[in-house]
């Protein structure tokens, strides 16, 4: 086998990892549209980044981590649903960061490759991250878990319960933003929240507890991951689609089981 | 040397378990609190009734720490355990949650005490259950069990009979009454439900907006404030004993008025006559 393709399978199982336990939170909780408006800010992350001289990466983790806190403050603002306010500071960002890569001056960006992901291209230092990043989220997530699930069936009775409810919501979208900030790499900022939501929501039919739920949407994203790489690799389509229409399959067989 | 009365009022301001002194709380200049005071001892049973928008809820909250009052405060027994269950519970379709699991969500108590505190509730018959298949009723006894693992010395129940049919509600409300005497722990309740709440409880504080009348409750029952807020009906029925006030009330003036008016104060008459043990 290739070595691009090894490497490719370690980025995308070390993404699949983590975005699924971390995704069953974003279905319960019905923040799919959340997911994606963090995504869509991770194009300015990747523009400073490049302005600033330092990792794209850690462009987008800061940028995105900044973005989730923003909502965080701002989902308290009267008079306006959160969606809406998601939509603008998605947008706002995702504009605001095609303009900064268009000003760049002596660095061509490869667009295409943060929008649509680039998981063929990963070099072995970009696996080290990633699985560096995986393993602390999920040991995060882990400690996290019970107080997150308690908060999530019912923030008050939570909060009378003990759960510092406030610092676990900002510490899993913390987690949330750099999980979008790896998923980038694999399938793209516009597919990163495919990742955390399909696979999950694909695991709902198999599972009777919580745990057992998120196990099996990691598993069904790595096996997503083996298939749509394997799509790839012997039909020459695109990487990262080719792993997100693999778990959009998962999810409809999911359907016909009663 | 103290007289009787001081030495009894003295016993009680130890057993405060939880307390709101003069809490005032608005939403965007609409006042939904105004020197509002209420405590809870232990081994009794406080109910909060009013109508809807009283602000009975917020109350709540506010004596919990999930809402900040603008003025006022809240005492709280040192270490104090509260168990709660709040007014509506509803978990998303996409989580799959089983009764058990659930039970373990607020504490982390073996299956041994998790499958007692359903019995206790006399709900063991549901442990494996998706929560999202229960029954109103189940669901209450739940959220009571989850309350109880947390061996409180205090119980606050935000309406604990919604969507329980009225046999289900005598039900609990007895249980719940039963739970009370075997822990000998302090209840504080919020209800609609006049009638089968009144027989069930040692002290009714009447809310709309502020403390309309508090006291026993046939003695609330039969308040002018309560009569206008309720509706003489209710009140006659529920009026079992005679009040005996000692002092005089202004009936004409109170019952067509639009509401309370701050002029009942007779709250402390009520608690002397009233022995919690």
């Amino acid at each position: 086998m290739d070595d691009f393709l090894i490497r490719a399978g370690l980025a995308g199982v070390a993404v699949a990892l983590v975005s699924g336990p971390l995704g069953v939170f974003v279905v319960w909780r019905r923040m799919a549209y959340f997911g994606g408006a963090l995504s869509h800010t991770a194009l300015l992350g990747v523009a400073l980044g490049f302005l600033i001289g330092v990792q794209p990466g850690l462009g987008v983790a800061f940028v995105v981590i900044a973005a989730a806190l923003m909502l965080g403050v701002m989902n308290g603002v009267k008079g306006l649903a959160l969606d809406t306010l998601l939509g603008i500071v998605a947008h706002a960002a995702l504009a605001l960061g095609l303009i900064v890569t268009a000003m760049i001056e002596g660095v061509r960006i490869d667009l295409m490759s943060y929008l649509f992901g680039d998981i063929l291209a990963v070099s072995a230092t970009d696996v080290w991250w990633l699985w560096a990043g995986a393993l602390v989220v999920l040991a995060a997530l882990i400690k996290l878990w019970n107080p997150l699930l308690s908060l999530t069936v019912h923030a008050d009775l939570a909060h009378v319960e003990g759960v510092p409810v406030r610092r676990v919501e900002i510490a899993f979208m913390v987690l949330l933003a750099i999980v979008v900030a790896l998923a980038m790499k694999v399938v793209g900022i516009v597919l990163v929240t495919s990742m955390l939501v399909i696979p999950a929501a694909a695991a709902r039919a198999y599972a009777r507890t919580p745990e057992a739920m998120a196990m099996f949407a990691a598993l069904i994203g790595i096996w997503s991951v083996g298939m749509g790489l394997w799509a790839s690799y012997t039909y020459d389509t695109p990487a990262g689609p080719s792993v997100v229409v693999a778990a959009a399959g998962f999810f409809v067989v999911s359907l016909f089981k009663k | 040397m103290p007289t009787p009365t001081q030495h009894k009022s003295q016993n009680r301001e130890q057993d405060v378990l939880l307390e709101a002194k003069d809490i005032r709380v608005s939403f965007g200049g609409h006042t939904v609190l105004s020197g509002v005071s209420v405590g809870v001892r232990a081994g009794e049973i406080v109910t909060l009734i009013g109508p809807n928008g009283a602000g009975k809820t917020s109350l709540v909250k506010v004596m919990l720490g999930l809402l900040v009052p603008q003025s006022g405060t809240v005492n709280r027994k040192p270490d104090l355990s509260i168990g709660y269950m709040p007014q509506r519970l509803q978990i998303d379709a996409s989580l799959p949650m089983t009764v058990r699991r659930f039970l373990q969500l607020g504490t982390q108590p073996g299956q041994g005490k998790t499958l007692k505190a359903l019995e206790e509730v006399h709900a063991d018959h549901i442990a494996n259950s998706p929560m999202q298949s229960i029954s109103g009723g189940e669901m209450q006894r739940v959220m009571l069990a989850r309350a109880l693992l947390r061996e409180p010395d205090l119980l606050v129940l935000d309406e604990p009979v919604q969507g329980v049919d009225i046999t289900g509600q005598a039900e609990l409300y007895k249980l719940i009454n039963a739970i009370r005497k075997d822990r000998n722990i302090g209840v504080l309740m919020v209800s609609h439900d006049l009638h089968v709440v009144m027989a069930q409880t040692d002290h009714v504080v009447c809310l709309n907006q502020h403390v309309c009348c508090a006291g026993h409750p046939q003695a609330v029952s039969r308040h002018p404030e309560f009569v206008a807020l309720f509706g003489e009906d209710v009140a006659s029925t529920l009026a079992v004993y005679a009040h005996q006030h000692d002092h005089h009330h202004d009936l004409d003036g109170h019952v067509v008025g639009d509401g309370c008016s701050d002029d009942c104060q007779h709250d402390d008459d009520h608690k002397k006559g009233h022995d919690h043990g």
